[in-house]
């Protein structure tokens, strides 16, 4: 694809790209069959354009695997690995044992992330909604935030021991800062208008929080939520690998141990697929909850549009 | 909440006596030894270049900014927070996304007298929303409205609590010329069928004179009042109004009157 570096014809750079008649210069043969590719690609429907980026990967992939001889210690193929996926799967089953271990480390992430919520949108509170917290609290979460968290791993199984608790409090830890974060700047994103409708409505300061301020916090509350779930995910697994030997982090830590590269791969893309659902499932409920900030508000519900008949 | 109190007794609804006004931490003089009243039931505008106070003038009616001078009373007392029976509307329409039509227009009552009370006057919100022309889009999100439509929406918001005071800082400001002049008819209309006092501030000189009973000329720099024109037009009003040789000849004054007190800003 060309991408040169003259003005685009429209603010949509897609469209120059599909009118080339208008392009100034003559693109070689060469150019000209490359845009045609690059078109042919663009047009994709996005479920097809992304089985082919999977599948060339996988591909490639096992490929090089195959080609070069490399040692499935070193790197399972994804044959490899979907054969242990196979297993992995058949001990997820309902009463196998990855199944108690999995529970193990979802108990560890929801509970962690609750508390990550609970706490983070009451510091969020403080933070957002006082002077004070905005000047001595907020700079140390801000430095605690440009910290390696990780690295708090064993402070944590140092004080809350080998069990559920250090995990939950490390996956809370690792997920607050974006709760905290996303609820001050929230309850910042009030308008003057809105400040001042309500006030010459003569609103109660509690109407004021609950009805105007937490509404418009919820979009950023949300964006906090998305990426603080996924954080609390990794927190979990991150505290089960410094020690405890309990959920998934230790399966892994176990595979790898054993040198058995191709388990941990399945492990993993279990992982990725509950990363995946739990992301999902707030993604959800922020559509539910703030269907208004959805951009095809925009399109009306009922997907038609009146017009307005003027009354003069 | 209309205020039982009987105007009209009183000779006026709103006293401004000596007003000035100086917005902390600068040394602007947004407004300087205002004085006015404001009969029952009129119609006056305040028109006047950015800076003239007009807004702040507004504001200190409507309870919403104490004046560092003076006093403004309303039905002879004198205001202490946004008093009761007045609507305030502003440039922008201000509804909130989240709520559709007509929750936003039962807004000012969910919050005075609760959820029920706002729940019990869906008819009269109905009501209004039929007389602006929004029928059709009661269950609409904010999202879903034209500028125009969102304007008319937040008018019914403003009238839900049935006032007798409206002040309207630049409502309709925001609109193309053509809806603007419709929207301007039926703001005296509803005027004029509720009996309100109405206190405009605009930039639109047509505008003005078009609506009002008396036009104040601002200046700016300290904002004071520089002139004042009393419209004698017909009501109501119509768009053959804005052909007649005597409306020319109002907007003619208002704008020399602005002018010249641009002119002695700039001396």
């Amino acid at each position: 694809m060309s991408v040169e570096s003259e003005p685009p014809l429209t603010k949509d750079t897609k469209l120059t790209t599909t009118k080339p008649g208008k392009r100034q210069k003559n693109p070689s043969a060469l150019g000209r069959g490359v845009m045609a590719i690059s078109r042919w690609f663009n047009a994709l429907p996005q479920a097809m354009a992304v089985a082919i980026v999977i599948l060339t990967v996988l591909i490639s992939w096992e490929l090089i695997v195959r080609v070069g001889g490399i040692s499935i210690i070193i790197l399972p193929s994804p044959t490899n690995v979907g054969s242990e996926l196979l297993i992995v799967f058949s001990q997820l089953a309902p009463g196998g044992f990855l199944a108690g271990e999995l529970w193990t480390t979802i108990q560890e992430i929801l509970i962690g992330f609750g508390l990550a919520c609970v706490v983070g949108f009451a510091i969020g509170l403080w933070v957002g909604q006082t002077k004070f917290g905005q000047k001595a609290v907020m700079p140390l979460f801000v430095a605690l935030e440009a910290t390696p968290k990780i690295a708090f791993a064993p402070v944590f199984i140092a004080w809350f021991g080998f069990g559920l608790s250090s995990k939950f409090v490390m996956a809370a830890f690792m997920s607050i800062f974006p709760v905290i974060i996303g609820t001050a700047a929230g309850l910042a994103a009030t308008t003057e208008d809105e400040l001042k409708l309500f006030k010459s409505m003569k609103a109660k300061a509690w109407d004021v929080f609950w009805k105007l301020k937490m509404r418009r916090a919820l979009p950023f509350i949300f964006a906090g939520l998305k990426i603080a779930i996924v954080a609390a995910l990794t927190g979990a697994i991150a505290a089960e690998f410094i020690g405890g030997g309990i959920g998934f982090g230790e399966q892994i830590r176990l595979a790898s141990t054993r040198l058995a590269l191709d388990r941990v791969f399945a492990l993993i893309f279990i992982l990725s697929m509950l990363g995946i659902l739990l992301f999902s499932l707030v993604a959800w409920i922020q559509n539910r909850v703030t269907f208004w900030d959805r951009p095809d508000m925009r399109l009306g519900k009922k997907g038609k549009k009146k017009s307005l008949s003027v009354t003069s | 909440m209309t205020s039982s109190a009987p105007h009209a007794q009183l000779g006026h609804t709103y006293l401004i006596d000596d007003v000035s006004h100086v917005f902390p931490g600068t040394d602007v003089e947004a407004l300087k030894n205002v004085t006015i009243d404001v009969k029952p039931g009129s119609f006056i505008s305040f028109i006047g270049p950015s800076g003239c106070g007009k807004s702040t003038l507004l504001n200190a009616m409507g309870g919403l900014l104490e004046p560092s001078h003076g006093r403004v009373l309303m039905n002879g007392n004198s205001i202490d927070g946004p008093p009761d029976g007045v609507g305030i509307m502003f440039q922008k329409a201000t509804l909130l996304p989240w709520r559709t039509t007509i929750e936003n227009v039962l807004l000012p009552i969910e919050l005075r007298d609760g959820a029920k009370a706002a729940k019990d006057h869906t008819d009269a919100a109905m009501a209004i929303i039929n007389t602006v022309g929004l029928k059709g889009f009661e269950h609409a999100y904010p999202g879903e409205l034209s500028g125009g439509m969102a304007q008319r929406a937040a008018i019914c918001r403003m009238l839900i609590t049935e006032p007798d005071v409206l002040l309207l800082d630049e409502p309709f400001g925001a609109l193309d010329e053509l809806t603007r002049e419709r929207m301007d008819i039926e703001l005296q209309s509803i005027a004029s069928a509720r009996g309100a006092t109405v206190v405009l501030v605009t930039h639109s000189i047509p505008e003005a004179v078009f609506l009002s009973d008396v036009v104040y000329a601002m200046s700016a720099r300290p904002g004071r009042i520089s002139e004042v024109i009393e419209v004698d037009l017909p009501r109501p009003r119509d768009m053959d109004t804005l052909n007649l040789p005597e409306f020319a000849h109002y907007v003619g004054r208002v704008r020399t009157a602005l002018n010249k007190g641009h002119e002695v800003d700039n001396h």
